[in-house]
This record gives C-alpha cells, structure tokens and sequence, in this order.
C-alpha cells in the first residue's frame, strides 16, 4: 500500500532524512518511532504530498506521492503534528468544510460528518468553536478531519501528543479498531504507544532507519542472554556467591541490598530453579521476574553509539512494563 | 461543490465571523458617505453665493464637480483600507498551520488562490454597492447622468480587483499580518506614484511605460465615462499577474 525507496530530503545543507526505505502491507500498522528531530515528520509531510522529497521515491496506493499527487491526497487521510484547526468555526462547520475539500459528494457530506463525529465522540460538542475545546477535543477534531472521507490510508504524526492517559488510551483504542480497514503510519517519540498499536516498528534517528522489524524480533536481535530479577527480603551477605553456584547461573550482579539480576544462557529459564533455592534457604523471595528487552533497550542500543550499560537497561525494563505511562526518550 | 466553491464559502464565513470586515465595510462607508456629502455641500454654498452676486444658478455639471471628486479619494481610501481584506488570507493560514490541511487536501493552489480571491473580492463588490446607495440617493434629488457613473463603478471594482490581488501576494509572502498590511500598501503606494514619476519623466518611451504600469490612469479615464479596451487589458493583466505570482510564492513555500 505504501512503498518508499531511497527517500532524502535536504533542507539547505542539513539533510532531514537519508535514503529512507521501508513499505507497508495494506491493513498494517506502521509506527515509526525516534526522538524529536529524526525526521518522522518530514517523512510523514512527503507521504502527505505536502513536501516535496529532494531524492527518491514515495508512492502511496500505487500512485506516486510528487507525480500524482491528486490521486494520493484523495485516498490519505493526514493529522499533522499540530492539529490543523480553524478555531473560529464550530466543529461541524469545520468537519463539513474539510469533507467539502476531500471532495466528499455534496449529498453524503452531513451524513459523513455525522458518522465521525459519533465515532469519535465529538456529539456533545459539535455546535461549539473550536477555540473553546480542550486539548483533548481539538486533537479528536485533527483526526476526525483525517477520517472525515473514509480514506484507506491514514498517516497520523503523533496522535497521542498533549493528551491525558485516559485520552490515551481511547486514540489508541481507535486506533487498534480502525486497523485491517485502514493501512496506518504513525509517528510518536513515546515507546510503549508503539508497542501498543503497531505490529511493526520502524526506528528512526537521525534521518536514517536504524531499525525495522516487529518489535518481538528486534528485541530477540539484540538478546544475548536471558535475566532474571530477584528481590529478597533477607539475603545473607554472601547471597551473591552462593547464587552464582546455582548450576545454569552465568553470572550475579547485585543491584542492591536486596536486587540480584542471575543472567543465563540464551534459551536457559532459571526462575524454576531460583525459586527452590531461595525459598529452601529461607532468604524470603519477595519478587522473580525474566526481565526482557523492551523497545526502550533496543532504541537505547540502537541510537547510541555506545551500548547502553545493563543497569539503564535494567531500569528502563521496569518503567516499560506500565502500558500507559509516558517514557520520554 | 466545486474545490474553489469550497474555499470561497469557508472564506466568506471567517470574514463575518470575525469583525474585520463589519469594521472595513464601516469605515468605508463613512469615509465614502463623507467624501460624498462634503463636495455637495461646497457645491451649494458656491452657488448660493453665485445667485446673490449674479442672480441667476450657474449651470452645474454634478458628475464633472461632485462624483469625479468622490470616485478619486475613494480610490485613496481603498488604498488604504484593502490591504486589511486581505492581510488575513495566507499569514493566518501559514501562522495556524491549516495551510496544512488545504496542501494535503485535493485541492490545487490554483483552487486555494482563485477561492481566496474571489471571496475577498465579493466582499468589496458588496461594500460598493453599499455606496451605491448613496449616489443613488444623489441621483433621486439631482440631475445626473448614469452612463458615466455605470462606468465609473467599473473602474472602482477593478481597481480594487488589482488591490485585492496585491493585497493577497502580500499575505502569501509572509506568516505576520502586519507585515502583509505593510508590504501591500507600500507596494500600492508605490504603483501609484508611478504615474507621477512617468510625467516627470515626460515623452520618453520609460516615461509612457511607468504612466502604463500605474493603475491611476487608466482609473481616470473609466471614471471619467470612457471606456477603452486598453484600460480594461490593464485591469485584467494585473489582476491575473498578482495572482500568478502568489501562486509561484504559495507553490515555493512548499519546498522549504
């Protein structure tokens, strides 16, 4: 549905993005996930048909995104960074006005307008301006103008920007639900919003992908051996000695008085054998978690030049596993 | 509807939602209704004083002494007062970022443009015939006669045509109203100054060509009732010229 090839955008000397690659299936969903300035936006912006790319190609529904692009503005639906909002119209002005220019026929516009305003629970403040909605509003407004022609591909730049975690969740719900039906990229500097709607994740730093696969694989990439995360209540002084004895143990480290991440060979799953031998030796076994490389430990490694050391990568494990909270790279 | 059909109606909506063009439309009118009257009334005390010295009413021509008058200085308050229909168009939309959703709309800038134009232009042509009112109520109680005011009403909705489309190359060039109000009047001011400079520069073929260029002259010749193909190519040229232009500007913003 969407393919892009060896796509470069140079603002003057400062190249945006370079030699960008990937495609995506028809009904996938796609987020492309970097810290602020990688060039998700300028990517997004040439798919959108709105900027030009210096190099390359983009295509969108077979049509080409700089040679036809008439025929690719009709089949995209597009919610930039900032929603685009005439704040002096109420919400149904300004949803008949964007169906008017997507082309929407005359006789199907109230009832398009209607239909997206229920899907997005926007009912309630329909007959309002705009300037007076919430943060949360506007943003359901920007992507209901998105939606507003039933486009089948819809390309969202950070759509969960600015909202409240209950906000959240009902975008990415929205989100989930309009997947199959729809072909979607998305953009977002959040991880765990990557994980919660897309498949596939696309990462980007510096104009350049660094990585694109599903987010299982990219972390079974990077995994070179499993750990385990103990906490005991009343580990003896000689805790981490007598752990590394455990037949399969690689090696302890002590995280602290009473966290020890036990690392094994890859495919070997200690927690089994932890928990005998913690509880026989009566330490009081609080907690015995695998701990797994989330996207943040892939993006870490990934983006920095250095691999990130096992103690960020411990810490930013645990911050990952709350699906709704905000970890801001 | 039509992709400009859409663009004109959204326009026209934000004009009246907001006071600009209650506030323009005002101001003009006032201003006209003044330009109007103050001549009429010099005309009178002109002729009372005639009648008491000579005893007889002079024969007055009230096109030639009372509308000719009007028609100049509402060209100067256009002046003035067009450059604020336009100031929103393209800055408000560069500002707020909806230029956004109008580029990656189907929409082509050909659309975009030709809309706003056409919208800002209905808006002037219905301030004007509000002042039409006015002579109207001139013609009910006065001799006049209607050829030359037919014409010269052409001549005030293309020049303002001309306005309208500087106006609106002004906005396109920048996201700061302020500025677009700066650069058009200026640039306006400036074309009419080109008439004097081609007089002072005399018979010279440069000279003729700053005269040309300027709108003044060919205002002049419509106001005064003669209507001539050469003027009308004016009006039209530098209509779709501005327009042209802002094209270009809108199209090469794009790639930046």
């Amino acid at each position: 549905m969407i393919q892009v090839e060896h796509l470069t955008k140079r603002y003057g000397p400062k190249t945006a993005i370079d030699d960008v690659t990937f495609a995506v299936e028809k009904g996938e969903v796609l987020a492309f996930l970097g810290p602020n300035g990688a060039g998700k936006t300028t990517t997004m912006r040439i798919l959108a048909g709105s900027l030009p790319a210096t190099s390359g190609t983009a295509r969108v529904a077979g049509y080409d995104c700089f040679d036809q692009p008439m025929e690719v503005k009709r089949v995209i639906g597009y919610l930039p960074e900032i929603p685009p909002l005439y704040t002096e119209m109420t919400v149904t002005e300004y949803l008949t006005f964007a169906s008017r220019i997507k082309a929407v026929p005359a006789s199907q516009i109230a009832n398009a307008v209607d239909q997206v305003m229920q899907r997005l629970g926007l009912g309630e403040v329909r007959g309002r301006l705009i300037a007076n909605l919430s943060r949360g509003f506007k943003q359901r407004v920007g992507l209901a103008q998105a939606l507003v022609h039933n486009p089948p591909v819809l390309i969202l730049d950070e759509p969960t920007a600015g909202l409240d975690p209950k906000q959240i969740i009902e975008i990415r719900e929205l989100i989930r639900e309009l997947a199959g039906s729809h072909t979607i990229i998305l953009s977002t500097h959040i991880l765990p919003e990557a994980t919660a709607v897309a498949r596939r994740v696309v990462i980007i730093h510096e104009g350049r992908i660094v990585a694109q696969d599903s987010q299982e694989r990219l972390s079974a990439r990077l995994r070179r051996s499993e750990k385990v995360s103990l906490m005991l209540k009343a580990p003896p002084p000689d805790a981490r000695d007598q752990l590394a004895m455990l037949p399969g143990a690689l090696s302890v480290q002590q995280e602290d008085a009473n966290t020890f991440l036990v690392e094994a060979e890859l495919g070997r799953d200690l927690r089994d054998d932890l928990a005998r031998f913690t509880v026989a030796r009566r330490w009081g076994l609080l907690e015995l978690k695998l701990v797994t490389i989330t996207l943040e430990d892939v993006f870490l490694r990934l983006t920095q030049e250095e691999p990130a050391s096992e103690s960020v990568l411990h810490s930013a494990s645990q911050e990952g596993g709350s699906d709704t909270g905000e970890v801001q790279v | 509807m039509s992709p400009v059909g859409a663009v004109v109606r959204k326009e026209l909506r934000t004009y009246f939602a907001s006071p600009i063009a209650y506030v323009v439309a005002g101001v003009f009118l006032l201003l006209l209704g003044l330009l109007l009257f103050l001549p009429i009334l010099a005309i009178s005390n002109q002729s009372l004083q005639m009648l008491r010295l000579q005893g007889n009413l002079p024969d007055i021509n009230l096109n030639q002494l009372v509308l000719r008058p009007a028609f100049a200085n509402m060209a100067v308050v256009m002046l003035l007062l067009v450059p604020m229909l336009t100031m929103r168009l393209f800055a408000e939309e560069k500002k707020l970022k909806t230029m956004e959703l109008l580029l990656t709309s189907p929409l082509t800038i050909t659309d975009i443009v030709v809309g706003k134009f056409v919208a800002a232009f209905s808006v002037f042509a219905g301030m004007l015939a509000l002042t039409a009112l006015g002579t109207a109520a001139l013609g009910a109680i006065a001799d006049l006669r209607w050829a030359p005011v037919a014409t010269a009403y052409l001549g005030v909705l293309l020049l303002g045509g001309v306005f309208l489309s500087v106006g609106l190359l002004a906005s396109g060039l920048t996201e700061n109203q302020v500025i677009a109000v700066v650069l058009s009047f200026g640039f306006l001011l400036l074309i009419w100054l080109f008439d004097w400079m081609g007089q002072l520069v005399g018979e010279a073929p440069f000279g003729k060509l700053l005269s040309y260029l300027s709108p003044l002259g060919h205002f002049d010749n419509l106001v005064k009732g003669l209507v001539d193909t050469k003027d009308l190519v004016y009006f039209a040229a530098a209509i779709i010229f501005s327009l042209f232009l802002t094209h270009r500007v809108i199209e090469s913003q794009r790639w930046r």
